[in-house]
């Protein structure tokens, strides 16, 4: 079954191509009704925004492609499978890594042990090496327990460790959420090295001062469905438009 | 002849022997049940069931099959472990998204169908267990008698208690196990595959309960109540220590089994209640045991 779930999903790694189609979701918690038909799709080495007020369906967009909710109906296309019946554990393995708002950095585990937790989902994941060089404080401090390290380290571990399994596509949860300016930099700089290594992102973000030099194209939310979709070269004449949208 | 405040050194060494015996028995089984209650969240109360149902499982293959402890010691675990996958994956999965108290209900009315059936074949008197041959007899010390079972007992007890530690602490597998306590979740969008983990994880606590049983078979009388006498008393030790931490439950059951062992030289009555008396002390001063994490 492993076995027939890898080859599928072996395509060759083509500029453009798509690699998540999501049509019609719809996504309940129990009996709440959270996602009205989210539609989107994201091209394979693309970074996409999901952007929206706070409770317009974005975290719950990414827990949906990650069967991480109650009920979903709907499809989604992610590497040319399609996902909805598909087990929780079996998602990830078609190449996706995904960080939690939360981030979910484990207290009982070390920084090493934290790193190291995500099994290898596809073949080309980076080094530890190449991670530590990319996160130098990790290294200083991979003995420490997990959750001791800062708000900052902790949202570079949590970035980290789905680096290392071999993930092309990346689900990132608000990841400058409550972070310092400068570590919001840095983390913007990551993005960049992982779109030049050919990484697919979905970034649900705040921050779109953040945001925007980073992404080819945006979705904007609203109750739980997807309202506009902007590219980047439209965003200097539609950034009052988007103003409003977001209400900032 | 030495003295230990008014009691023969022999009588007092060797009732603390018997103490660090018991308390081999609490910490394997306490053992079981913290690793079951981590991940599950399940207060298994078949854990005395499947400890009984060991060491009836070596009684019975040496009376029909002639099976002997060595390859009992083996084998019993890992048929009572298998049973305990079985549960876990057509039983307790089925209503592990309910309450955990159905969890616990289950397995109390799982130990009382095992024992109930067990009493109507075999009656509660017991039956007794060879003591294998290559563990008969014992050592002079010179300050007391040591029986070379318990010697035995004891030392097996400690490595498979360290063996658990090292796998959990310090493995992958035991780090998948730490962090499907803390999250599964997120250790399903990581791509672990959480429910069999925790058809294991059951499998593997329900193993060290049998496993213990075989260790017993020799020593008790086996009989269908073995178990749920010998439950009440991990359950206390297990409130002492805490569900936390999985070295914490093995040093509780030991210690535990030397406190009982002292109570029984300087005032046997007390020796079958000191525990609770511990408990409730703990409860009072630290309720989430000596070892757990305070909420």
């Amino acid at each position: 079954m492993n076995q027939a779930a890898e080859t599928l999903t072996d395509y060759p790694d083509l500029e453009g191509a798509e690699m998540l189609r999501v049509r019609n979701l719809n996504a309940f918690y129990g009996e709440s009704h959270i996602l009205h038909g989210v539609d989107f799709d994201v091209k394979r080495g693309e970074l996409v925004t999901l952007l929206g007020r706070n409770g317009a369906g974005r975290s719950t967009t990414l827990k949906a492609i990650m069967n991480m909710v109650g009920r979903r109906t709907g499809s989604i296309v992610i590497n040319g499978n399609e996902t909805l019946g598909m087990k929780p554990h079996r998602i990830p393995r078609l190449g996706i890594g995904y960080c939690p708002e939360e981030r979910g950095i484990f207290a009982s585990l070390d920084v090493e042990e934290n790193l190291l937790l995500p099994p290898t989902v596809r073949s080309g994941g980076m080094s530890i090496d190449d991670i530590y060089a990319m996160f130098p404080h990790l290294y200083e401090r991979r003995r420490s327990q997990g959750t001791r390290l800062s708000g900052g380290e902790q949202q570079m571990l949590a970035m980290a460790r789905i680096l290392r399994t071999g993930a092309r596509l990346l689900l990132l949860d608000e990841i400058t959420e409550g972070l310092a300016p400068v570590i919001v930099q840095a983390l913007g700089e990551v993005l960049v090295k992982l779109k030049a290594r050919g990484m697919t992102i979905v970034l649900v973000e705040q921050n779109f001062r953040f945001a925007a030099p980073l992404a080819d194209r945006h979705f904007v939310m609203e109750h739980g469905r997807i309202i506009e979709e902007i590219g980047a070269a439209e965003l200097a004449s539609r950034r009052d438009h988007l103003n409003t949208l977001l209400g900032v | 002849m030495t003295m230990i405040f008014g009691v023969p050194l022999a009588v007092f060494m060797g009732q603390l022997m018997l103490g660090l015996i018991n308390g081999a028995f609490y910490a394997l089984l306490s053992l079981g049940l913290a690793v079951i209650f981590g991940l599950l969240k399940i207060v298994n109360f078949a854990h005395g069931a499947m400890y009984m149902l060991g060491a009836f499982a070596a009684l019975l293959g040496l009376q029909t099959l002639g099976l002997n402890y060595w390859l009992a010691l083996l084998l019993v675990p890992l048929l009572v472990g298998g049973l305990g996958m079985l549960i876990e994956r057509y039983m307790l999965r089925r209503i592990a998204h309910l309450d955990h108290l159905y969890g616990l209900l289950l397995t109390f009315g799982l130990a009382l169908i095992a024992e109930g059936t067990l009493i109507n074949f075999f009656g509660v008197s017991g039956s007794s267990y060879p003591t294998p041959t290559a563990l008969q007899g014992g050592y002079n010390l010179g300050f007391m008698f040591l029986p070379i079972y318990r010697a035995w007992v004891l030392l097996a007890a400690l490595v498979v208690c360290l063996g658990t530690w090292f796998i959990i602490e310090r493995t992958r597998l035991g780090a998948y196990l730490r962090a499907g306590t803390e999250n599964s979740a997120l250790m399903q969008a990581f791509g672990v595959n959480v429910p069999q983990l925790v058809t294991l994880t059951y499998g593997f606590g329900v193993a060290l309960a049998a496993f213990a049983g075989v260790l017993a078979a020799p020593l008790y009388p086996v009989s269908p109540t073995m178990g749920s006498s010998l439950l009440i008393v991990v359950f206390a030790v297990v409130v002492i220590g805490g569900m936390g931490s999985i070295l914490g439950a093995v040093l509780t059951g030991l210690g535990m089994g030397l406190v009982e062992g002292l109570t029984k030289v300087y005032y046997p009555e007390a020796a079958n209640t000191v525990i609770f008396l511990v408990m409730v002390l703990v409860l009072l001063v630290r309720p989430a045991g000596l070892f757990g994490k305070e909420a």
